[in-house]
């Protein structure tokens, strides 16, 4: 039935959520705008641009090529749950500090691909970090400083920082 | 180790933007993330016709279905119409009578959610007379084509012709002279922040709108009008805002007219987000363009004559066409010297969507010609790329001196001839250029470019832009503007120009987003104009509050003003620096001891107005800049001969003359964005693909956008000239970096495969193809 409401349960950034949605609810749909975590961004909803990637179980995953159902039972982190309460991840420090960030639409995005990489994989080559962010399109800072940003926080990130 | 320019506390380093930590984290709000309560969703009924009158429009069944709220169509506006000057106000909210451009908007709804609003759309029955259309400008040229507009015979929607000096005479003394005749795509923004906004009434007459508007200022003034309210009742608050690149978030588009009308129509708040389809099919979009271009040159390859003959698509509306044509034909006389040149311009209305300005509006077209024959005149020659470009790029003026173009373009500072020596020598030009390299079926080149941009655009209606600097009693600063941060970093530099002049830190001053009851005025963020005038503004209001304070001061030392100074949250006298006190204490003598006194600096930009006049569009006279970038480029591009690919290598140098980098890291994500985003991808991949007004690449798939495996590791220059009209000595950044791509790759494909690509993009079918033909060639030869 169109309207019929299933019951979802699944944990995000940390927090056990028990709720009910449509079927037909996206992922991207269930965060925005009934858990109203609007980090996480709206280009293009046919999974070309990446702005609305989240990780699910440490996968980066866009989160309108999934329907909320999809994501039961499963760990769920958006941009919102990166930073330690006021302490930036190591991957938003290098972005902030080595200027990586322009409009910062694709930003939230980029952040939730980047962890996903680094966290499979501490010691990623330059095609490895190109790769990872290949579905992330940014409109307006060139990608380099987005790679450099990520290569320095995996420096970070391997001396234990 | 970061490269620090000048001798400064806070600008000319490396500094992170004031609103990277918001971004970074998500809490950064854009327009479609504002909800508020009872907020009800809209949606716009469009046209599935290119061209056909509207006989009638029903949207009973529409406004039936349970959970709408209410519905608009063109009416409403009472023959309102807007445009970007007075004399082009030729288009509607919503169409009335006629639709001129497939997917314009014919009507729009308000509901409890956006599945109503969608479904109550399809309920809205438009009745239709389908009309013969015109799809490209020499269609629209022919006599007798249907008229886009019926008040425009011919399809003209823009002509200039200018003179200056005697071509005719300059080519029949030319050693060699070449036409060629090059082309440029139909381009998206490829913004991913798609059009937003939300708007509601608070008052019977009174408007609040959030939109994503890189110029807050538009909106303000047309929905006034629109709505027939005083200025001061409409309130336009900016969220931030996903990129901009001219156009559709300049001005106008339905949604904006939409949510407005509908939120007075229900006394709710009515939000509508555009999709990535909306978007692609509607938004405004780079001009193509048709470009022939005449050039004749001494034996030694010095400039003597150009003639240009631009013929563009303007799309339905005018939108900004007479400026695109204007900046199209302008910078012909830069960056080298020119001494005669002629200019004709024909823009025609089409039934495709408008066309407006983009980053590197208009130069990038001419340039591109421009840049791409001068390599080939200069092979004709036996001349190297680099050195003829040296042979005919203008000298830097002598300091107080001001070089002036011969259709009256004034510059005080001009560092191509620095640029392109430092281009040459980063790359080892010589020695890269002599080596041809093939491996298997790759083949290399590289391609050598120089391009200029102007920086503090000013057009002939409200230039000024001001700042408000009110230093609180606790020592922090609240910094007001009217001008917006699209994410170039403006915000970030005026701050930090404050911050210089003030003497304190980055981290004391507090910028908001532009709230037009509370900020002074400002044009918008368009043509490089923000760091250039409103960072004048921020320097200019800064001083006015420092000097309130230096009284203050001078006061308690017992000395004269001129005699204090302030530098790092320190007050002191100058001849005797032990004799101080902290910023904070300053600041609270001066609040709470003088009695009460509110210390609040004042300061507008002047260079927008004064400095040597304002440009004459019809004319092609005078400075549109206050000030212009320099560029010049090297790309190496690899090319796979047997399928056409194309692709950057990360041998890529450009060298950027912003006159002084205020924040170099921004200035090299700015050149380094311009150059990949907007030029690099007008290059090799980006294209709408037009049938009869409709769109056949709506997506983000279908339509290239250049994503990060293939991006070239471009590495920045900086070239410091300290122009005298822009603050602290700074010009733009960026769209001298988009004009400059696009000719250094098409001359670093020639140089990889002795093949010319002059329609651009240079996509995989096309070189491929061009190489079958050389090859053809070649063969026939033997």
């Amino acid at each position: 039935m169109k309207g019929e409401l299933k019951e979802l349960k699944l944990t995000v950034n940390g927090k056990p959520c028990e709720l009910k949605v449509k079927a037909n609810t996206l992922l991207v749909e269930l965060l925005r705008n009934e858990l109203k975590l609007t980090g996480t961004k709206v280009g293009c909803l046919d999974s070309a641009c990446g702005a609305c990637t989240v990780n699910i179980d440490g996968k980066a995953v866009r989160s309108c090529s999934v329907l909320a159902l999809q994501a039961n039972g499963r760990k769920v982190t958006t941009i919102e749950g990166v930073a330690d309460g006021d302490k930036l991840h190591p991957i938003q420090e290098a972005m902030v500090e080595y200027g990586a960030i322009e409009c910062g639409f694709c930003t939230p995005g980029m952040v939730m691909s980047a962890k996903a990489l680094l966290e499979e994989n501490p010691s990623p080559t330059r095609e490895e970090v190109r790769e990872a962010i290949q579905g992330n399109l940014c409109a307006d800072e060139g990608y380099v400083k987005y790679i450099e940003a990520i290569e320095i926080a995996a420096e970070k990130m391997r001396g234990g920082q | 180790m970061e490269e620090t320019f000048g001798n400064y506390s806070v600008i000319g380093k490396a500094m992170p933007r004031v609103d990277a930590r918001a971004k970074v984290t998500g809490e950064a709000k854009y327009a479609a993330d504002i909800e508020l309560p009872g907020m009800l969703w809209g949606q716009i009924k469009r046209s599935p016709y290119a061209h056909a009158r509207i006989l009638n429009i029903d949207t009973s069944k529409a406004e039936e279905l349970p959970g709408v709220k209410a519905v608009t169509t063109g009416k409403d506006f009472n023959g309102f119409k807007w445009g970007w000057s007075g004399p082009t106000r030729d288009e509607e909210p919503f169409a009335t009578t006629k639709v001129r451009y497939q997917y314009e908007g014919v009507a729009a709804v308000a509901a409890i959610s956006e599945d109503i609003a969608e479904e109550a759309c399809d309920l809205i029955e438009v009745e239709y007379e389908p009309l013969p259309g015109v799809f490209d400008p020499f269609e629209a040229m022919k006599e007798g084509a249907p008229l886009v507009h019926d008040n425009r015979p011919g399809n003209i929607c823009v002509e200039y012709h200018w003179t200056f000096g005697d071509v005719d005479k300059a080519f029949a003394e030319s050693h060699l002279v070449r036409e060629d005749i090059f082309q440029t795509p139909r381009m998206a923004k490829g913004y991913l922040e798609t059009p937003a906004v939300v708007a509601y009434w608070p008052g019977p007459d009174r408007l609040v709108f959030q939109g994503a508007k890189g110029s807050p200022y538009f909106p303000y003034r047309i929905l006034a009008r629109c709505f027939n309210l005083p200025l001061s009742n409409v309130r336009v608050i900016q969220p931030f805002i996903g990129s901009d690149f001219g156009g559709t978030k300049n001005d106008m588009t339905h949604c904006d007219f939409a949510a407005p009308m509908l939120a007075k129509k229900t006394g709710r708040p009515v939000k509508l987000v555009y999709t990535q389809f909306d978007t692609l099919t509607t938004d405004l979009r780079r001009h193509p363009m048709w470009i022939t271009i005449k050039t004749g040159v001494t034996k030694d390859g010095i400039l003597k004559a150009t003639y240009v003959k631009a013929i563009a698509d303007g799309g339905a509306y005018t939108r900004m066409s007479p400026l695109t044509m204007f900046l199209t034909g302008t910078c012909m006389t830069l960056p080298y010297e020119l001494p005669n040149f002629k200019f004709d311009a024909y823009n025609y209305f089409t039934n495709n969507p408008s066309s407006a300005a983009m980053r590197g509006h208009g130069l990038y077209h001419s340039r591109f010609a421009a840049d791409v024959q001068l390599d080939m005149m200069a092979e004709e020659l036996g001349l190297d790329p680099v050195e003829i470009r040296l042979r005919n790029a203008i000298e830097n003026p002598e300091p107080g001196k001001v070089y002036e173009t011969i259709n009256g373009v004034h510059m005080a500072t001009c560092g191509v001839k620095e640029c392109i020596e430092k281009v040459a020598e980063a790359t080892n030009w010589e020695e890269k250029r002599k080596t041809k390299k093939v491996e298997g079926h790759k083949s290399y080149g590289i391609g050598f470019s120089a391009a200029t941009y102007n920086g503090g655009t000013k057009l002939s209606a409200h230039n000024a832009c001001a700042a408000i600097v009110r230093v609180c009693e606790d020592g922090s600063i609240n910094y007001l503007t009217g001008a917006s941060d699209v994410g170039q970093g403006s915000d970030t530099v005026c701050c930090a120009i404050a911050a210089e002049v003030l003497g304190v830190g980055l981290e004391d001053i507090d910028i908001k987003r532009v709230d037009t009851a509370f900020t002074p005025v400002d044009p918008g963020s368009y043509g490089s104009r923000v760091t250039v005038l409103a960072g004048q503004a921020a320097m200019n209001a800064a001083e006015d509050a420092k000097r309130q304070l230096v009284e203050v001061a001078a006061q308690q030392f017992s000395v004269t003003p001129e005699e204090v100074e302030i530098k790092n949250r320190q007050v002191f006298v100058k001849s005797n620096p032990q004799r101080n006190m902290p910023w904070e204490r300053l600041v609270r003598i001066a609040c709470y001891e003088t009695p009460g006194k509110v210390i609040i600096g004042r300061g507008y930009s002047t260079q927008g107005i004064t400095i040597l006049g304002l440009a004459d569009l019809s004319k092609g006279v005078g400075d549109i800049g206050t000030n212009y970038s320099f560029t010049a480029q090297a790309a190496e591009v690899e090319v796979d001969v047997e399928t056409g690919v194309v692709k950057c290598t990360d041998n890529s140098v450009i060298a950027h003359d912003c006159g002084f980098p205020l924040n170099p890291p921004a200035v090299e994500t700015q050149v380094q964005g311009g150059s990949y985003h907007q030029g690099v991808s007008a290059a090799l991949y980006e294209e709408f693909k037009m049938d009869q007004g409709q769109t056949l690449n709506p997506n983000l798939i279908d339509y290239m956008r250049p994503r990060a495996y293939e991006a070239p590791m471009t590495k920045v220059l900086h070239v410091v000239t300290n122009d005298p009209y822009g603050p602290f000595g700074a010009k733009e950044a960026s769209e001298g970096s988009c004009c400059s791509a696009p000719p250094a790759l098409i001359n670093a494909i020639y140089d990889a495969t002795g093949v010319w690509i002059k329609d651009l993009p240079a996509q995989p079918e096309k070189v491929f193809w061009a190489l079958k033909a050389q090859k053809e060639k070649k063969q026939r030869k033997k």
